[in-house]
């Protein structure tokens, strides 16, 4: 069943296009991740689902509802953490976490002590005093203070340390467990690896690439490193082969997917005396798909 | 070792005169403006010594005493006047002058993690706070020399050069000396807020103090470092000493300030500040709650000045009789016809004053909700189950009370102190009538606040202007003699002025319905519009 479902999204401040047709979809009980460098139009995207933003044109539902004329609705079962947590400077952690679940129209309960000592927040000092991983900490703690079906979580770990963002990851696991489902947009793509299920990578308002990272994998290069008895030769010109490098271990290069079979073929000619080979992660896919274009916003 | 401590001190308060530049130019010319252009207006208004003695019999009773402080009143020369009328506020405002512009460059420096910075560059560690000190010191010496010498310039006769100084020399000592007590409890607090706050409730302890001494008893006004101010005598006895006074233990407050600063830790205060609420009040946790907790601190702030405000008016109504008798140009200006009461003539203006000074607050109530906007904390309330309309309805329902609270303690001010001073005592109906006749120009001016976040937002401020416009063309208007179309543009300008016009309550209806349709439209503006974030 499907949560959330974003047909043909378009939202255009004057003449600048910052969402092109953007499709977007998550089921229940599934964690999609949300991928893209900054200005692409992930933060637009979200403000569009939690209704703060109209959408100019396209369609936006949760929970089968419109996402802006039942944005009070649909908000009572979605919990959402922003990229930048701006806080009130003279109200303290803990007032601002009761109030967030509050005005979700849940209460906070036992969760909320668990996660404040989890995530090591002090709650009675006053938001001006805490950095920014503690102001995320902040709008963390709330939002899983609340009992949601959709957690959208916009760059949540930017300000955390490493060990508070292996708290946030077995937070979101725990959800999972729970069967609720997650939007998490971000930039530590090892994060992203191992916690979602989907992936979806926007570039300049426009999703360019969606699915599940086996099929996100398969369309693109293998990393090979190759050690022969005899030197390889006419390896570059072969099709779909690129980046070759000579090591000292070997030769090492990349291959598209869909030329593995040719280019092995190619290599056992010249005696195989080892082979490493390894999946794309998720930054090679990344970086690939930005490559050239990394200037442009 | 000196190198250590005040290295670089020189180049730090180039770099920090380079980023206030523009800020000190400012309040410098409008200080300096103001000190040299009173007198000017003096001349002409009170220019024979019988107007001045006029002028002085008004200021001798205990409510100008309380607010101006003391002058030799037997020898009101213009000089005297001047000194007694301007010194002490001017004096005030150059403190408050010190106390922003030196928490700029130390606690909130120090907060917002700016000095972190520069301390790690290969600077002293007292150099930073010796820079900004340095800067003040500079900007108290420019007031000095510019209003010293710009007074004497004026060739006023009872205006000499040594007064002159006296003059200019007593608004930098008192900058300086309010630099000294910011620059103390920026050590002593750990924040900003912490630092600005008490500094000047540091300046209106002061000020109280001094208006409760000099009119009970002067000889205790001493412990307030304000009235050292008004001991100086200005242009009277021209008392060198209590300026002196101020100079030292503006040094003395550096030293303590330097002291402190050289044995704590970056980021720390000596008071540390309390651990806040752990959980929130039942009454923080709805959207309502939290826009009033917001802004509860400037609400109260703002009652009870409008309540002084009020009752400051109102001890001067005792006076109007003898104050316009004496005073032809006046007279003049108020356009007074036979057989009005002076009281009479004198209330609607006073009344215009007032209301568009009630109209302040509940505006910013309603502007807050911009203001949150625009640091993406609203971002928080509409993502969670709480509609646009909530959202905007809390504000307005605090800015419609906040306004009829702020119109009625300022009409309460000033009826319970004017009826302690009119002979035969103030009609209450009369005022407090006139007053609230007021609120209905106010709810417009709300409702088009409502109508400018809803759809213009961009444009919120413009009611700013607005509120201005109408302050200058109803009451400068009414001394200038402006066409009445110019003051009908404004709500304010339809609101009956009793008791010289007939009572109608028509307009106040049309105003209220037109509140009302403003509001409505900016609440649908509201609800189509992005949020930004």
């Amino acid at each position: 069943m499907s949560l959330l479902k974003v047909t043909n999204l378009t939202k255009k401040f004057g003449k600048f296009t910052a969402l092109d047709g953007v499709n977007l979809e998550i089921n229940s009980g599934e964690i999609v991740g949300f991928i893209g460098p900054n200005g692409a139009g992930k933060s637009t995207a979200i403000r569009v689902i939690l209704g703060i933003f109209k959408a100019t044109s396209g369609d936006v539902k949760i929970f089968g509802k419109d996402a802006w004329n039942d944005a009070v609705d649909i908000h009572k079962r979605v919990a959402y953490v922003p990229g930048d947590v701006n806080l009130w400077p003279n109200l303290t952690g803990g007032e601002v976490i009761d109030l967030f679940v509050k005005l979700n129209g849940t209460e906070s309960g036992s969760k909320r002590e668990e996660l404040i000592q989890k995530f090591d927040l002090d709650p009675t000092k006053k938001c001006r005093t805490y950095s920014k991983g503690n102001r995320q900490k902040v709008a963390l703690v709330a939002a899983f203070s609340s009992d949601a079906d959709l957690y959208i979580l916009d760059e949540p770990t930017s300000g955390l340390d490493p060990l508070m963002e292996k708290v946030f990851q077995e937070c979101v696991m725990e959800l999972k467990k729970q069967g609720k489902s997650v939007l998490l947009s971000s930039h530590i793509l090892s994060e992203v690896e191992k916690l979602c299920d989907r992936v979806s990578i926007i570039r300049q308002g426009k999703i360019i690439e969606s699915g599940t990272l086996t099929e996100l994998r398969h369309l693109t290069r293998m990393q090979v490193l190759v050690e022969t008895k005899e030197p390889i030769t006419g390896l570059a010109n072969l099709g779909g082969v690129h980046k070759v490098e000579e090591t000292e271990l070997g030769v090492s290069f990349q291959v598209d997917s869909d030329k593995l079979d040719m280019v092995m073929k190619h290599i056992s000619a010249f005696g195989i005396v080892k082979l490493e080979s390894a999946p794309p992660t998720l930054e090679d896919l990344f970086m690939r798909h930005y490559e050239g274009v990394g200037g442009e916003r | 070792m000196s190198n250590n401590l005040f290295g670089k001190t020189g180049s730090l308060s180039r770099f920090i005169f380079r980023l206030d530049r523009i800020r000190i130019l400012i309040w410098v010319i409008a200080l300096s403006f103001f000190t040299i252009i009173v007198p000017t207006s003096f001349t002409e208004l009170y220019g024979s010594q019988q107007e001045r003695d006029g002028m002085a019999q008004t200021m001798a009773n205990p409510a100008m005493t309380a607010m101006v402080g003391p002058a030799n009143l037997d020898n009101y020369t213009l000089g005297v006047m001047t000194a007694h009328q301007m010194l002490l506020m001017t004096a005030a405002v150059v403190g408050l002058m010190s106390i922003l512009l030196v928490t700029r460059h130390t606690r909130a420096d120090e907060e917002d993690g700016r000095l972190e910075i520069v301390r790690s560059l290969a600077i002293g560690r007292l150099s930073y706070l010796n820079a900004t000190l340095l800067v003040i010191s500079f900007t108290c010496i420019a007031l000095t020399l510019i209003n010293g010498f710009g007074l004497y310039a004026l060739g006023i006769e009872s205006m000499d050069l040594e007064g002159s100084l006296l003059y200019g020399t007593a608004l930098g000592a008192t900058g300086l000396f309010f630099a000294g007590v910011t620059a103390v409890f920026s050590q002593l607090f750990d924040s900003s807020r912490g630092t600005i706050g008490s500094s000047i409730a540091f300046l209106l302890l002061a000020y109280l103090l001094r208006a409760i001494t000099d009119v009970t008893n002067e000889a205790f006004s001493w412990i307030s470092p304000l009235a050292w101010v008004s001991k100086a005598a200005v242009y009277d006895a021209n008392n060198w000493g209590p300026i002196l006074l101020l100079m030292g233990a503006s040094i003395a407050l550096f030293g303590v300030a330097n002291y402190l600063n050289a044995i704590r830790d970056l980021g720390q205060g000596f008071l540390p500040s309390r651990p806040g609420k752990k959980y929130a009040s039942r009454f923080l946790q709805s959207p309502i709650g939290l826009a009033l907790r917001l802004q509860r601190a400037g609400i109260i702030s703002w009652a009870i000045g409008m309540f002084v405000l009020g009752a400051s008016y109102g001890s001067v109504l005792g006076d109007l009789d003898s104050f316009f008798a004496d005073n032809s140009a006046m007279v003049e200006l108020m356009h007074l016809e036979e057989g009005e009461s002076m009281l009479e003539r004198f209330l609607p203006m006073l009344m215009i004053v007032i209301a568009l000074f009630a109209t302040i607050p509940p505006v910013m109530a309603m502007n807050k909700l911009r203001g949150e906007e625009k640091k993406e904390r609203i971002v928080h309330i509409v993502s969670r189950a709480v509609s646009r309309t909530t959202l905007l309805g809390s504000y307005l329902l605090i800015a419609v009370v906040n306004g009829f609270v702020m119109i009625f303690l300022a009409a309460l001010g000033l009826w319970s102190a004017g009826n302690t001073v009119v002979e035969g005592g103030l009609s209450a109906e009369l005022i407090f009538g006139n007053a609230l006749s007021y609120y209905p120009a106010i709810l417009v001016m709300i409702g088009l606040a409502v109508f400018l976040i809803g759809r213009i937002p961009k444009f919120t401020n413009f009611i700013w202007a607005y509120v201005l416009y109408t302050f200058i063309v109803l009451y400068l208007g009414g001394i200038f003699q402006f066409s009445d179309w110019l003051g009908n543009l404004s709500p304010f300008g339809h609101i009956p002025q009793t008791p010289m016009e007939e009572f109608t309550i028509w307009p106040l209806l049309v105003l209220t319905v037109i509140a009302v349709v403003l509001a409505v439209i900016g609440f649908f503006g509201f609800r189509r519009r992005d949020i930004e974030g």
